[in-house]
This record gives C-alpha cells, structure tokens and sequence, in this order.
C-alpha cells in the first residue's frame, strides 16, 4: 500500500515550476499521447483503467467520454470542474496548488482525447491565487509549446483558460457550472440534454473534476491495465483523501484504493488517531452529503467485516448502515462533538446555498435548519424528529439536481443512527456543548 | 444568495457618467472577452465583476453593474441577477479589508465559533458589520476549502489557516498597520499557515 501518482513528488522544491516538473517526468502523458495514439486510443486507456470521477458522483470516466456527441463541425469542450466547495474537501486545491502542471499535463491529454480545441478550467473565486499559480503554469507551457498551436509539431492544437467563480456551492453541480461559465447565475439545468449532447453554449461538453483529469497522465504512462491493477475491483487507482477534524494529522492523502478505513485513521502515515487520545465518535467520509456514520459502522460493516476505502465497501449494507466515497472529503469527529449542532451546521450550509429554484429544497432546507436550531436552544419536542425526518424525505430525489438529495442524506443518516441524541435533547429541554477551541488549545482544562 | 438581498437599488445616471476604470483593468478585461468565442462575450462577466468590485472600492453600485452592462454589450439586469448570486459579490459599501471567517464543519470542529466571537470582541462589531474606521467588514462563509488547516480565515487573495487568537491578533494588527485595502484580484497575497 502507498503507491503514489499524483502526489509523487510532492515535496520536490520547485515542482511548481516547468523545468523541475518535467525534469521529474512531467508532460510524458503528452509527448506519448499525441505522437503515439490516436484520440480514441486515449480514451480506450482510460475505460480499461476503470477511472471513476472523483468529483463526488464516482461514475467511469471513459464511459462518460465515449457519450460524448460529435456532430461535423460543432465544437466541442472539456471543463475542469475546480469548484471544490463540498465541505471538508481541499484535496482539488492542494494538488493545483502545490502541482499546477499536473492538471495542465491531464487536461492537454484529456482535451486531445475529447478533440476540444478549447478547454477551461473553473475554479471557485476564493481560490483566486490558485488561479494565479494555474495562470503562471499555463504560460509557461504555453511558452514551452505544450500549449498552443501545433502541439509537438502535431496538428492538434488547444488553448487552456482558467475561470473564476464568485462563492456558490452550487456552481460544481456540472450544468450550474456551465450556466456560470456562461455568464449566469448558478441554476441547474434540467436533464436531459446532458452536457454531453448540450453543454457549454450548446455545444457537447464533458465536465470532469481537477483529480480526474490529473489521473489521465499517469493512466497514459503507465497504461490502463497497469492502473487498473491498483486498487480493489471496481475501485482502481489511487485516491486524494482530504482528512480533517478531531485527528492528529489533518491533510491531503493519496492512497491506494482499498486501504482499511482503520488504518487510514489510526496509522501515524495517515490521520495519525484522534487528537487528545479521545475516542472515535463519528466519520463523514466522503464529504457533508455523504451519509454520517458512527465509529462501529465506519471502522466495519454490519456484516462485521473490516471497512476499506472503496466504493463498494464504503456503501456495503446501503443507507442502512453504509455510507459512501463521495470526494473523499474525511471528517473525524471525537467522542465529545455533538452530532445534533453538526447537522445543524450542515443544514445551514445547504439552506444558505440552494439555489432556489427547486421548492423542496429551497423550503426543505431552511425548515430543516429552522427546527435543528430549536434542538441547540433546547425549545425542541420529541415530534421535531419525525417531523426532520419527514420533510428531508419529501426533498430526496424531488429536485433537478442532486443538491437536494445532499442535505436530506446527512439529515436522514444522523437520525438514523444518533436518535439518542436527538431524544434526550427534546426530553432535558437542554443542549450543552462544549468549546472546541478551548479544548483543542487547553487540553487539561476542557 | 439572491434570495437574500433586500432593499431597493437606487441608480444615478449623473453618477453612471463618472464611472472610469483604469487603463490595467480594461486590458484585463479586454483579455477575459477574447477567451471566448465570438458573440459568447457574456461570459466574462464574472471575472469582469471581480475586477470591477476591485476598481470601485471592494462593492458594486449600480452604476458600476450598468457600466458593466455596457463592456459587455448585455442589459443590466443580466448583470445584477448575476451579482446579486454569488456571495463573494458585496452589493453595499465595504471595510478595506473583508474578513471572512468560514463557519463551516471542520472549521467548528476546531474552534471556528470562538474565533468568530474573539474578532467580533477585538473589532467591537457583530458579523455582517464594519467598523467605524471603515477598515475591516467582518463576514462568515462557507467552507473555503481549507479544512485540513483549521480554522482558517481569507481576507482579499489570502489564505490565514490554522488560526489562533494570537495569529488573528498579529494577522488583523499588520492590515491595520499596513491601511490599505485587499481585494480578491491581489496578485500580491500573503497565505499564512
Ligand atoms: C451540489 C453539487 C456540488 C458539486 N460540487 C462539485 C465540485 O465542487 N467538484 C466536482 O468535481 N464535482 C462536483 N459535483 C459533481 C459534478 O456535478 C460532476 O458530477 C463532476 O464534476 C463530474 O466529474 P467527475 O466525473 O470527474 O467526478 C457536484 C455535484 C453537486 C450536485
Ligand atoms: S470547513 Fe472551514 S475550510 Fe472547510
């Protein structure tokens, strides 16, 4: 376990720049792609790799390539989706940051593959100075020639631009970003047409996380069946963890798929264990829309078989008792959080960034966040559980896009599995909760 | 988002004569257009507000949207609609440097609520306002992306993580000293972790 391709060298001193990057192997994927292989070679690669979209939704990224129309004469797009908004995720950002060549190396290959002449990055407007550093990458190979027209010498030629968004959650959702792309606000579209067919100002369109993208290189190096010799079964690959919370060792981790969830939080290479040797409490582990799920049921399944990091097994036993990979945003909670006021949290998060188009959701969640609030002023009864309950199971799947079905999974998951907690709030009519950051900086005294 | 704004607008065509930007930011814009193909201009418009917001003292009057509106070739409700979504778009006057604490999650999880209270304290203002001097605007938002290294703050382009009472102290004294205002579009921003 700890094969690394994306974040191989990500302590070398200057890997930001051209020269070092390349001196360590970079633009490879470019150089063998454009001379060797033919567009639908690269994207052959790619499906044998079995490379699952790692924005969140996990669906196969050759899959989606090959639904991409191609009418004579229309152009087509490749958007990099680098929102990145879904709470507890900043794996997208670290990788841009710290490897700005990296995605430019994914996204020039990826391009060639699709056959779009112009792609674009979307990046979420607080990570303006990330976009600085892509900008800066992207003009050095555009210097180098990796960019541009008549790449290597080929007849295939892009231009690569970097975009800015302005603070809203709902612009990752693919076809919110495209309308932000093209000047509009953030409102999903109505499916079908998929982007694939009508996308970025109607034309076909393949929307594909920052990771995704970054992955291609690597895949086209290394070749799909050796990728796909990674991981477990429908899970290939690597996979960037972003880990945050009550653990030791917060940070951005690239594992093997297939790693125990164990290991993952105990192992001084990764999490490092909770803070404060207090003990697990609750993971949410694959982003705030992921269901929550309490130690026992991260750490093994129903079946008491022990938890990896995969797809499959991270669902194993459904809604139930499962729960799912999403962006691989890791947040750890310790015994002494309290699971009601971080669903309000949540809650609050999602009712502040529907887009409001949809009334389930634009509703739904302001009511949800309304009676979560009476929980934390101690005001709630016994009948505000099923009430919760109730209007987050009239938002799932009753919303044009899946927004609505993130605020209702965590509202369902934490009843699901905390009542108790929920319970004994309603019954005291008190809710205590303590202070982070006075536990966090005096130990001894919280 | 636009759910949230209230109020009316109040445009000043005599005011709409004088908006001018500098000679850097239309170069900038002119770029952003040619990024485009021809007749798809509009979709410069975010990162034109962005660069506008900078120009006219970090918030968006309605002369300014409708000077937009005119870069663009686009109506100015096509501006404001878009505006008045995205939260990093201030649509009234603003402190020199906006401070944006993130609330979200993670952020809790480490402190984030104290923090937020220990700068409402230190400025003597409540979220959402700005202190007397005009200097700071003190917001909460939404995870920033940031929460391996939390609680973490951006003020304009900057990134300040893993937040202490004591960095915040350090962090807000040094913008104090320093009096100037930030922007997003800063191309010198100081991340601290
Ligand atoms: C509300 C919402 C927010 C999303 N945010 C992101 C995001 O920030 N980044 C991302 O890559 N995908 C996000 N997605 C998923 C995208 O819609 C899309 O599936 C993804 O970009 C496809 O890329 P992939 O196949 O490479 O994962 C979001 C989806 C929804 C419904
Ligand atoms: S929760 Fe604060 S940066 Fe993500």
């Amino acid at each position: 376990m700890g094969r690394k391709l994306l974040l191989a060298h990500e302590n070398v001193p200057g890997i930001d720049r051209l020269d070092v990057y390349r001196a360590h192997g970079g633009y490879a994927s470019v150089e063998k792609a454009l001379k060797s292989m033919k567009p639908e070679d690269v994207v052959e690669e790619v499906k044998k790799s079995g490379l699952r979209g790692r924005g969140g939704a996990g669906f196969p990224t050759g899959l989606k390539w090959s639904f991409l129309a191609k009418p004579e004469g229309v152009p087509r797009y490749l958007v990099c989706n680098a929102d990145e908004s879904e709470p507890g995720t900043f794996k997208d950002r670290y990788l841009m940051e710290k490897i700005p060549h990296s995605l430019i190396e994914g996204m020039i290959v990826s391009s060639y593959a699709l056959g779009s002449n112009t792609s674009y990055i979307y990046i979420r407007g607080e990570y303006f100075y990330v976009s600085r550093i892509l900008e800066k990458a992207i003009q050095e190979a555009y210097e180098a020639g990796w960019l541009g027209k008549n790449i290597l010498g080929t007849d295939y030629s892009l231009d690569l631009y970097v975009q800015v968004g302005a603070g809203a959650y709902i612009c990752g959702e693919e076809t919110a970003l495209i309308e932000s792309l093209e000047g509009k606000r953030g409102n999903p579209r109505i499916k079908p047409p998929f982007p694939a067919v009508a996308g970025l100002w109607g034309c076909p369109t393949v929307v594909n996380n920052v990771e995704t993208i970054a992955a291609v290189a690597p895949i086209i190096n290394m070749g799909g069946e050796e990728y796909a010799k990674i991981g477990i079964g429908k899970s290939t690959g690597t996979k960037l963890i972003s880990a945050s919370g009550h653990i030791n060792k917060p940070g951005v981790y690239e594992i093997e798929l297939g790693l125990p969830v164990e290991e993952f939080i105990y192992s001084d290479q990764y999490c490092g264990g909770i803070r404060n040797g207090k003990k697990l409490k609750a993971v949410v582990a694959g982003g705030s829309s992921v269901p929550i799920l309490p130690a026992d049921l991260i750490l093994k399944t129903a079946k008491g078989e022990p938890r990896l990091m995969t797809y499959e097994s991270l669902f194993d036993g459904g809604f139930q008792s499962g729960t799912m990979l999403g962006s691989g945003g890791f947040i750890v909670m310790d015994e002494d959080t309290s699971i009601v006021k971080n669903l309000w949290n949540f809650t609050r998060f999602y009712h502040h960034e529907s887009c409001g188009q949809c009334s389930p959701c634009r509703e739904g969640t302001g009511w949800m966040e309304k009676i979560l609030h009476k929980f934390l002023e101690g005001t709630a009864n016994l009948s505000d559980i099923d009430l919760l309950w109730d209007i987050q199971s009239k938002i799932e799947g009753k919303t044009i896009c899946p927004l609505g079905d993130a605020a209702a999974w965590p509202v369902a998951s934490a009843i699901r599995h905390f009542k108790q907690e929920f319970e004994e709030i309603a019954k005291s009519k008190k809710f205590k909760d303590v202070s982070h950051y006075e536990r966090l900086h005096k130990p001894a005294m919280a | 988002m636009g759910a949230q704004i209230h109020g009316t607008l109040e445009f000043n065509a005599e005011k709409r004569k004088d908006i001018r930007f500098s000679e850097e930011a239309l170069k900038e814009i002119e770029k952003i257009k040619s990024r485009y193909p021809q007749g798809k201009q509009k979709s410069a418009l975010i990162p034109v507000l962005h660069i506008a917001q900078a120009e006219n003292d970090g918030w968006l009057s309605p002369e300014v949207m409708d000077y937009v509106a005119s870069l663009l070739n686009i109506q100015p409700i096509e501006v404001f609609e878009v505006a008045s979504f995205y939260t990093m778009f201030n649509l009234k006057p603003v402190g020199k440097c906006v401070i944006e604490v993130c609330r979200t999650s993670s952020c809790w999880l480490l402190g984030a609520e104290d923090i937020i209270k220990y700068i409402e304290k230190k400025l003597g203002i409540k979220e959402g306002q700005t202190t007397p001097d005009g200097m700071f605007t003190l917001k909460t938002v939404e995870c920033l992306g940031s929460c391996g290294t939390a609680p973490v703050m951006q003020v304009g382009a900057s990134y300040h993580e893993n937040l202490t009472f004591e960095k915040v102290d350090k962090i807000l004294d040094k913008y104090r000293a320093e009096g100037r205002r930030r922007n997003y579009t800063d191309l010198d921003y100081e991340n601290t972790k």
